[in-house]
């Protein structure tokens, strides 16, 4: 079981290609914790339909492109605002009943919610995955010398930086910031100091929405635009959040963008475990820090 | 006891019975793989139903256990009873490992430690040269049970699972009915108390937990030998997923809600087998279904109409038995979640 | 409690009564196994049910007064539930033979199943070569093609074109490790020599960490030896990160001609790969397909071709013999050459292997396609014998005597 550990390092160059590489996957789950941690930090609910979500966006890019012709740029911005509407929807509807509940209700109430979604799809478009073009203005690729870097992954990593420093500094650094967070520690008198609560609830649930749309919108030219592909992703980015701190923004960024440098330098030393080895991760931090690395104990 | 005392045991000959006829009607393959599932979910019932953990990773005691008894059997030529009693030890193994690191925590993150570890499990399983990867272990051999008795026959077979599985059954029954269950419903209703009247909590829920894993790996166990085959379908979180539903579905800490949620969940993965994809959708609006509105599932519902009937003017609620009052899941009480 | 039984018992009887035994008459009944709804329904899936249909009704709908009967069901490529179906189908609902079964490790239960109650099993799905060989069954007829061929064909004419240091990028799991371990024997062979290999985990998204330790290890040709997503995914990014501009050549080991629509021209042009069947060969090919096409609106793969081709010449044995008892009828299809629109002379070996001609494919560019489906040039023809030839000895037992 342990001889494909590879003991040679490779050499300088190409590990800086590795993580840089990892670095770019890391950009992926760092936008997906993001937008949990946000769900799980204002409304205490495990939004386990977020990878359902994820693919509804890619989805929706692709729904754009193909019967209305909307390129990459305009969905970038219209899928995530019709996805975080339905999220909005399935707030109202369904989430606002459990909200006094055990944490693992929400958890449940969401799985069920992915598997509705995700099985639709699936029934409609197989397994086999949509193509999606690369935008032509972000095709073709740049030689760094140390790896030919495609574009397109360059802007990967700089839209996926500024979308999760404009969320962290949203919640952290704004006053509307600090109206969520003051609802999450005690709505009640928030809401007595004539702030609308619950409005802020559901938009916030949609915001988390939109950001997974998002990620799916920015995945959906590399990886494949399939049904398939929010329950591939999910349970990491579950371990990426737990490992940051469930409710901690800076903790999900960080994490998400650390273990996709670690799942890099996994796939260079023992490919096999690069999937498993963000489990062992979080089971270390379980046992030793449950509370993940910036997270609070609540 | 009294009234509804001698009610139970009326029932429990009339089920025995039904059960004895049913490979008569009913096809016995479709029957042996519910009432696998059933003493599975009955096993994980008493985890969440009665102690109030929550595990995210049974499968992996389903699976080890279904992977062991496999080789045993296959490779090493073990008799059905020995590979099976091979499983569940393996099994019980693995529950006392998972159960000494997860108990540490409670609520989601004891969830989130089991995931992990049975994701761990799951990767060995697929690394692992003797259980075959995606092939599985094909072509077990039943065998003859005890030396005599042929089990290749598939009503001989059905009889050997139907014994077993009301031995596991009458094994959590009393488990439920003892002492230490007594001390186990304790502990979920309001864990504190409980250590302060003295109760060591972790020591009891380490041992529910062993209790429970031995008894998913011996349905694992004989899961492998009723379909000659074990495979990563039983080591995948997906698995873990599918008995939450099937106890969500009958009702958690019910007796029988497990059994009647394997036996639906089994019953429609077979009637919706040729609808595809929307036997996933299915399963996903019940789910939904039964947080929203039906949280104490199909038994719990039945069992707590049938004690409002029964509950005379003046008489306390009490009068229906402790066993069947449904829970639901406790928020994390106390300070903090750790 | 006791309403709580009753209840219970209920449901019991009504979600059994959905799977209560049921007889069959004097019918030939023919069952399609495969994946209807996930990675590989594209590639066999509800084509090959159609595919089926075709089939039966071009024979006539009967034989000897017998009914022909079609089933089908998805197997959602799980061992257990395909071993489920066919012990259900052979069993109980008095199915005389399974078509189809991508997923080589539901093949092989299946294959246990049709084994033990010796009913017929015609494999187009599946590639293991395993299937005619350590696992191999007296019932079963691998018809359309294995791993020995695809390694075969592509393996040795790549290398004989020139291309003769490999780099494999892997699917972990035991199918992904046989197709490699089956190329790079070949390649050896044949001249060539294996640079380094790497195993992605199966339904691994991102392959650009696997691709690059391709590129650094400079080898004129990276192998995939993986299937479904996993291969698309590997020559989308590939693409992506201009593998091919830089000079590399990619080698699908098993790829099919959906996988290329899914992919589109741009992306996959130039990758070469070994098929047992395109569309757009000669007249015959192309009427067949129109029909096809006609039904389903896409082209028929290699797979749902070989459906057609197995069950006509299953009904064409039951008819010569007169029985539809498993072992006699497989005798009869082996011991009568096949001849149709997509074989030329195939003879069906004893381990149950159908020998035919293989072709090595190159993606068309897309200045070079006529329109959709137009992807294939022909670049050479396997011969039968030279296609399936076994590296060793044979390990069917059946042979081995």
């Amino acid at each position: 079981m342990f001889e494909w550990i590879h003991l040679s390092v490779p050499p300088a160059p190409a590990m800086f290609a590795q993580l840089l590489v990892g670095l770019i996957n890391g950009a992926f789950y760092a936008m997906l914790s993001l937008g949990l941690a946000v769900i799980f930090g204002l409304l205490n609910i495990i939004n386990f339909a977020h990878g359902a979500q994820y693919m509804l966006g890619a989805f929706c890019a692709w729904f754009l492109l193909n019967a209305l012709g909307l390129g990459y740029w305009p969905a970038l911005i219209l899928a995530p605002i019709i996805v975080g509407a339905a999220g909005i929807a399935i707030e109202r509807v369904l989430l606002r009943h459990i909200y006094g509940l055990d944490h693992l209700y929400g958890l449940l109430l969401t799985f069920g919610l992915a598997l509705i979604i995700e099985g639709v799809f699936r029934q409609q478009y197989g397994s086999s995955g949509q193509p999606y073009a690369i935008p032509p203005e972000l095709q073709g690729g740049r030689n760094l010398g140390f790896m030919f870097l495609p574009n397109y992954r360059a802007w990967v990593i700089i839209a996926s930086l500024a979308v999760c420093l404009g969320t962290w500094y949203t919640i952290e650094r704004t006053r509307l910031g600090a109206y969520l967070r003051a609802a999450t520690e005690n709505p009640v008198l928030v809401q007595a100091f004539g702030i609308n609560v619950p409005r802020m609830i559901t938009l916030t649930y949609g915001a988390g929405v939109a950001l997974a749309a998002l990620a799916g919108v920015m995945a959906a030219p590399i990886y494949q635009v399939s049904p398939l592909m929010g329950s591939n992703i999910i349970i990491t980015v579950f371990a990426v959040v737990v490992i940051g701190g469930m409710g901690s923004i800076l903790g999900a960024i960080v994490s998400g963008f650390a273990l996709g440098l670690v799942e890099g330098l996994t796939k260079v030393f023992y490919p096999e475990a690069s999937s498993t080895v963000i489990f062992v991760i979080m089971a270390l931090v379980l046992l030793v820090k449950p509370a993940g690395f910036f997270g609070r104990a609540r | 006891m009294g009234e509804s005392g001698r009610w139970d045991r009326i029932l429990t000959v009339i089920l025995v019975a039904a059960a004895l006829v049913a490979p008569l009607v009913l096809y016995p393959v479709f029957l042996m793989e519910a009432l696998c599932f059933a003493l599975f979910a009955c096993a994980f019932n008493l985890l969440i139903g009665y102690v109030g953990l929550l595990s995210f990773g049974h499968a992996a005691f389903l699976g080890s256990a279904s992977y062991i008894t496999a080789h045993t059997v296959k490779v090493w030529g073990f008799p059905p009873e020995l590979g099976i009693l091979a499983g569940t030890a393996v099994a019980a193994l693995l529950g006392a490992g998972f159960g000494w690191l997860a108990i540490r925590r409670q609520g989601i993150y004891f969830a989130m430690i089991t995931l992990a570890l049975a994701q761990m499990v799951y990767f060995v399983a697929l690394q692992a040269r003797f259980t075959g990867g995606e092939d599985g272990i094909q072509a077990i051999p039943r065998g003859h049970l005890f030396g005599f008795i042929d089990l290749n026959d598939t009503l001989t077979m059905y009889y050997f699972v139907l014994a077993v599985f009301l031995v596991g059954f009458g094994v959590i029954v009393r488990t439920i009915h003892s002492p230490f269950g007594q001390v186990m419903k304790a502990i979920r209703e309001n864990e504190p108390r409980a250590v302060s009247l003295g109760y060591d909590a972790d020591r009891y829920k380490l041992l529910a937990f062993i209790l429970s894993a031995g008894l998913s790996g011996l349905a694992g166990s004989v899961k492998s030998l009723v379909f000659q085959l074990a495979s990563l379908t039983d080591v995948q979180w997906t698995m873990s997923g599918e008995v939450v539903l099937m106890t969500l579905v009958g009702g958690l800490g019910t007796v029988l809600g497990p059994v009647v949620g394997a036996f639906l969940l089994v019953g429609m993965q077979h009637y919706l087998a040729q609808l595809g994809s929307w036997v996933t959708v299915v399963q996903g609006f019940i789910f939904v279904f039964c947080v929203l509105v039906f949280r104490r599932g199909i038994v719990g519902v039945i069992a707590s109409y049938a004690a409002g009937r029964r509950k005379a003017p003046g008489s306390s609620s009490a009068a229906s038995p402790p066993a069947e009052r449904p829970t639901e899941v406790r928020a994390a009480a106390g300070p903090g979640g750790s | 409690m006791k309403l709580a039984a009753i209840f219970g018992f209920t449901t019991l009887l009504v979600s059994g009564a959905t799977a209560s035994a049921q007889m069959s008459g004097d019918v030939v009944k023919i069952g399609v196994l495969n994946d209807m709804s996930g990675l590989y329904a594209d590639i066999t899936g509800p084509g090959s049910a159609e595919a089926a249909r075709m089939a039966i009704a071009d024979f006539g709908g009967s034989i000897n007064g017998k009914n022909i009967e079609l089933i089908s069901a998805d197997h959602q490529n799980k061992p257990d539930v395909g071993s489920a179906i066919a012990n259900q189908w052979f069993g109980n609902d008095g199915v005389d033979a399974i078509v189809d079964v991508p997923t080589s490790s539901v093949a092989l239960a299946v294959q246990e199943v049709a084994r033990n109650k010796s009913k017929v099993f015609l494999i187009s799905g599946a590639a293991a070569s395993d299937l005619t060989g350590k696992a191999c069954s007296p019932t079963s007829i691998h018809w359309t093609y294995d791993t020995v061929a695809l390694a075969n064909g592509t393996g040795s004419a790549v290398v004989k074109a020139g291309g003769d240091t490999w780099f494999f990028i892997t699917a972990d799991y035991a199918f992904g490790h046989a197709l490699e371990r089956d190329t790079a024997k070949v390649v050896e062979e044949t001249g060539g020599k294996v640079l380094g290999k790497v195993r992605a985990p199966l339904n691994t998204a991102d392959f650009s960490s696997f691709l690059l330790q391709a590129q650094a290890s400079k080898a004129k040709i990276i192998g995939l030896a993986n299937a479904g997503g996993d291969t698309i995914n590997s020559i989308k990014q590939a693409a992506e990160f201009g593998i091919v501009e830089g000079g590399q050549k990619l080698a699908g080991l098993l790829v099919f001609i959906s996988d290329i629509h899914s992919l589109g021209l741009q992306t996959a042009n130039g990758l070469q790969l070994t098929e047992a069947f395109y569309w757009d060969q000669n007249d015959a090919t192309r009427a067949w397909s129109k029909r096809f096409f006609d039904r389903m609106k896409r082209q028929p793969t290699m797979v749902q071709a070989g459906v057609y081709g197995a069950i006509t010449h299953y009904l064409a044995a039951i008819k010569a013999t007169g029985s539809d008892d498993g072992p006699t009828v497989v005798k009869q299809m082996k011991a009568t050459p096949v001849n149709d629109f997509m074989t030329k002379n195939g003879k069906i070996r004893e381990d149950g292997t159908l020998v035919r001609d293989m072709y090595l494919f190159e993606v068309k560019k897309p200045s070079e396609s006529k329109g959709a489906w137009d992807y294939y040039k022909q670049i050479a023809v396997i011969p039968g014998e030279e296609a399936f030839k076994l590296p060793g000895p044979n390990q069917c037992p059946l042979v081995k005597g």
